[in-house]
């Protein structure tokens, strides 16, 4: 692995974590619940997209799946905390 | 496991810090905009760009350094551009109900509104 391919790699996962703790910030101070279940998602995405790029640094397929995984479970989880919001506050 | 040219580097280096780039953008925005409506747009480029990106430098990486195509990356953007718009659109929903349902000004009333029932409380799907 080239430097440059090394400290492109290094950049993106420092834009990562630059961008995960916007989004955490956002998840603990957004005013409602929806704002949070959204930041709960961008910060799985964001989790997935870290696993995709480790994965071409260490040069093996093998990331490929836990990122897919990852992937269906944010959908899963976000999908039903939505519904739950919506569906909560029809109860009361 | 082959030698990866320098150019094929340079490129996937390139996707790389765009898709970095990009997922910048879209959490800066998510996090300083004002109104939750506002603020669902900004991450539609971390979910794009950022995702098709590292997609791409993955499967040009990995085809190169087989020797064969694999395209299996690809996948990923293609099953999110599927259940990204679900999850976005039940979130619209769900701040649209709840603006409703605080009586706030300026909300939009529901398409249903004219010929149903008085008692037309909108219920959950």
């Amino acid at each position: 692995m080239s430097p440059l391919l090394f400290y492109a790699i290094a950049f993106t996962l420092g834009c990562y974590a630059v961008a995960s703790v916007m989004v955490l910030v956002r998840l603990l101070r957004g005013p409602r619940a929806q704002d949070r279940v959204f930041a709960l998602d961008l910060l799985y995405f964001q989790a997935m997209l870290v696993v995709l790029v480790t994965g071409i640094f260490h040069q093996s397929d093998r990331y490929f799946e836990v990122a897919l995984l990852i992937a269906l479970f944010g959908f899963v989880s976000s999908a039903g905390m939505a519904k739950f919001i919506l569906r909560g506050e029809v109860i009361e | 496991m082959n030698a990866v040219p320098f150019w094929v580097e340079a490129v996937v280096a390139l996707l790389l810090v765009a898709s970095g780039l990009f997922v910048v953008i879209g959490a800066m925005g998510f996090l300083r905009l004002p109104g939750f409506f506002l603020r669902m747009h900004p991450p539609a480029l971390t979910y794009t760009v950022g995702s098709w990106c590292v997609a791409l430098a993955g499967a040009l990486y990995f085809s190169v350094l087989e020797g064969r195509l694999a395209l299996h990356p690809l996948l990923i953007p293609i099953f999110l551009a599927i259940t990204v718009p679900v999850t976005t659109l039940l979130l619209a929903r769900v701040a649209l109900f709840r603006r409703r349902l605080a009586g706030k000004a300026e909300t939009p009333a529901p398409l249903i509104a004219k010929d149903a029932p008085p008692s037309g409380e909108r219920r959950a799907p």
